[in-house]
């Protein structure tokens, strides 16, 4: 190829080269306020917080759902009546369906026989707050990974994200298919996405999240991660736990015991 | 030019017609909104000429700073606090939305998307049951045993 | 030169009614979803994604094919292609119309769209896709209709048309890229998640981008006697021909990767698009048909004898083009969905509403390449 056209291949490739590192640089700089980095607070959450929950699978009972109606109740959650539709925050499903990258191969019958609670892990490094386009979905200072219902755009890329199939979208018009309605909490409309939000609502007024406040056999712990004093740091630390995919990083902050421990 | 008076008519009505927001008003009165101010407290949260003119912004800001920020308390301009909601502390006093809210909403042609998702009292839904449940205040949790 | 489209055979006006009928039925679609919601569609909670991104996935690809044309024309003095450069930089802006209308219809709260320029998120790829696309759309639009006007008054282009050329280029590789990028970084998605997404979306576009336009250059030459030069078909049929080739080696590859080291969530979805899974195969027959089709095609371009026959070279494109387009929306977008990522397979079909939305965004991109091709076809057939 004639001279000109060399010259400008090259120009072009070192304002590749140079604006690739300049974007990457800055890149790096930014990313860190997004997520992953330590909670500094904000105005309304207090520095040092990251809330989990522990959620002892030994303790919960096989056939109750009363954590899932009372999630579902307080939060005006509709029912479409159809799996296509469906919306759910929390659920149970089998041990295979909520840890299908664990080992599947002559488990325990615990693990075989009683399905397993099932909700947002509000990860750390969440994928779906990645992807948002918009931060509808996004990390709060506490960890909890929120929903902003008057931002999102309804693109369902969280959906796509999201390793655990934690998310629901409202296909169709919420109001119309509510079975109780709790006037505390508002509805959404149609055409956004929703999940679990940790009760981010109950725990700014300095209650427990309506799951762990309802479960009968306190099979549900809620609280501050960072708080080496909590009652759920108690836990972490005497009972074995896991979480759901941990190969992906995602650093969920939901953690799982099955076997019954002496706390 | 050709036809210069059709022109001439043809420009003076479209220029009538493009001006007619501007001058209909004052050629024809329509009602003003008469919003219902009777509450249950004569002191809102900032004063109404400041209300009047900026209620949607510091609404907007309220729903960033508690969703966003998780920061639920508003401090007004005379150091009084607040808990950031619109239906727990603006539709607890202006409670009848119909009354308030919407007349000057609809006098503007506004619609307001809140109600769509937050439930204001004296507002009704029909539950998958039938039955039609209708929203008092929010003191107490309700739900469809109504 | 807009005139151009305005006058025009019975054929030509019948045409476009017919597009217009098709289009007033996707709009009628559209609204009733904006009424009833996306559950109108197949999708649902499982799969979130359907006909609409699929189909959006697909066009950037044709769109990026554009560069085909233009790389050997404008960077290696090909002057053959010299005739249909044009048409690949139209092709390009009627996929791009038809990608970002696709995105828009699905949606959940389109009046809010604007967000995403609002609240800027440089994390996230979709607002470096909305720069790119609409980047691109411009640079084509700029770029072919300024050449086409310099050739209608018989003037050189102006030189600063030339540089906006050039850039369009890395940027036609670069908006095939990002929009791999979306899926490609997703750690839930095992189907997606490889390092040859992009490469394998480049191959796929640059085989079926081409193809398409093989077939578009015989119906010109049909409908309106345009010539655009054997020499320039035979170009353009080996680039389909060794992307094609290429394509299909990282078909392969995902088949070696996923199957040899025989981890779980490598196969499901691939086991589930070819031979099923828990006894669901909604989709085998397509992919199966995908893969006769394109590898049909291969075999009649390798020969002489099939690539230099009309006839024959028609049905190998749109072999391909068939091929492709099953493997990249239907395989590729759908497929990743399934299994869920609890590992349930869940199945999806579109809705007929779905279909018509989709078929009347497909109208619109055919009535803009229409209008397009009107033009440039006529400036350049009064020009000869």
């Amino acid at each position: 190829m004639n001279k000109s056209r060399r010259n400008f291949l090259v120009q072009l490739g070192s304002a590749a080269l140079f604006g690739a590192g300049t974007a990457a640089g800055i890149h790096s700089l930014t990313a860190t306020s997004a997520f992953g980095a330590t909670p500094t607070g904000s105005p309304g959450i207090p520095k040092g917080t990251r809330w989990g929950m522990f959620v002892d699978m030994a303790r919960c009972e096989a056939g109750c759902s009363d954590c899932i109606t009372a999630c579902h109740t307080k939060h005006n959650v509709p029912d479409f009546g159809n799996p296509k539709d469906e919306i759910k925050w929390i659920w149970k499903d089998s041990y295979a369906k909520v840890f299908p990258t664990g080992s599947q191969q002559f488990l325990a019958q615990q693990l075989a026989d009683k399905p397993v609670l099932s909700l947002c892990n509000h990860c750390a490094n969440p994928p779906c707050v990645k992807v948002c386009p918009t931060q509808a979905t996004f990390k709060r200072a506490d960890g909890i990974v929120e929903m902003d219902f008057h931002r999102c755009i309804g693109c369902r890329f969280c959906m796509a994200a999201c390793p655990y199939g934690s998310r629901s979208f409202n296909w169709r018009n919420p109001r119309e298919f509510l079975k109780q309605v709790d006037a505390e909490y508002p509805t959404r409309e149609i055409g956004v996405v929703e999940k679990c939000n940790f009760c981010s609502e109950r725990i700014g007024t300095g209650r427990q999240p309506a799951c762990v406040e309802t479960c009968k056999t306190q099979a549900l712990v809620f609280g501050n991660l960072y708080d080496k004093n909590s009652e759920i740091r108690e836990k972490l630390r005497t009972r074995v736990t896991f979480q759901r995919k941990p190969e992906l990083g995602t650093e969920p902050s939901v953690f799982y015991a099955f076997e019954a421990g002496h706390v | 030019m050709h036809d210069t008076l059709k022109v001439i008519v043809g420009l003076a009505l479209f220029f009538a017609l493009v001006t007619l927001p501007f001058w209909l008003g004052a050629v024809r009165s329509a009602p003003a909104p008469a919003p219902d101010l009777t509450a249950k407290d004569t002191q809102c949260v900032e004063p109404v000429a400041y209300m009047r003119a900026n209620h949607m912004k510091l609404l907007d800001q309220w729903r960033n700073s508690v969703v966003r920020d998780g920061d639920r308390v508003y401090v007004n301009s005379a150091g009084k606090s607040f808990q950031k909601s619109l239906t727990k502390t603006c539709l607890n006093c202006h409670a009848q939305k119909e009354k308030f809210c919407d007349q000057c909403h609809q006098s503007v042609a506004v619609e307001p998307y809140c109600f769509s998702c937050h439930l204001a009292p004296g507002q009704s839904l029909v539950l998958t049951s039938g039955s039609r449940l209708t929203v008092a205040d929010f003191s107490t949790p309700m739900d469809g045993r109504q | 030169m807009f005139d151009k489209a305005l006058s025009g055979g019975r054929a030509y006006w019948l045409w476009l009614a017919f597009l217009s009928v098709i289009i007033a039925l996707g709009i009628s679609g559209y609204l009733r979803q904006l009424e009833y919601g996306l559950g109108i569609t197949g999708m649902g909670r499982d799969i979130s994604w359907g006909v609409y991104i699929a189909q959006f996935t697909f066009f950037v690809g044709v769109a990026a094919s554009a560069v085909m044309l233009v790389l050997p024309y404008y960077l290696h003095d090909y002057k053959k292609f010299g005739r249909i450069v044009v048409l690949g930089e139209f092709l390009a802006v009627a996929s791009v119309i038809m990608c970002l209308l696709f995105v828009m219809a699905d949606m959940g709260k389109p009046m809010r769209v604007l967000n995403v320029l609002l609240y800027f998120t440089p994390h996230s790829i979709v607002p470096y896709d909305i720069m790119v696309l609409n980047g691109y759309l411009v640079l084509n639009i700029v770029c072919g209709w300024v050449t086409l006007e310099a050739e209608r008054t018989e003037v050189p282009p102006p030189a600063w048309v030339k540089p906006l050329i050039y850039l369009s280029i890395p940027w036609a590789v670069s908006i095939h890229t990002v929009t791999a990028f979306l899926y490609a970084g997703m750690p839930g998605r095992d189907l997606w998640l490889t390092a040859i997404l992009a490469p394998r979306f480049l191959a796929s576009a640059f085989a079926a981008g081409p193809a398409l336009l093989i077939l578009l250059t015989f119906l010109l030459k049909r409908l309106t006697g345009f010539d655009s030069g054997r020499e320039a078909v035979q170009k353009l049929t080996t680039i389909v021909l060794y992307a094609s080739l290429l394509n299909f080696f990282f078909v392969g590859m995902e088949f070696f990767t996923a199957f040899y080291s025989s981890i779980p969530e490598h196969e499901h979805s691939l086991t589930y698009l070819f031979f099923g899974l828990e006894g669901k195969s909604a989709l085998r027959p397509y992919m199966w048909i995908s893969m006769v089709a394109g590898v049909s095609a291969i075999v009649i371009l390798l020969f002489p004898r099939g690539r230099n026959n009309d006839r024959w070279l028609m049905l190998a494109c749109a072999l391909i083009f068939l091929s492709l387009w099953i493997d990249k929306g239907i395989g590729l977008v759908i497929g990743g969905f399934i299994p869920n990522p609890m590992g349930t397979v869940v199945e999806y079909t579109p809705s007929v509403t779905e279909l018509t939305i989709a078929g009347g965004i497909w109208a619109i991109g055919a009535l803009i390449l229409t209008v397009l091709y009107k033009i440039a076809v006529t400036i350049k057939t009064q020009a000869a």
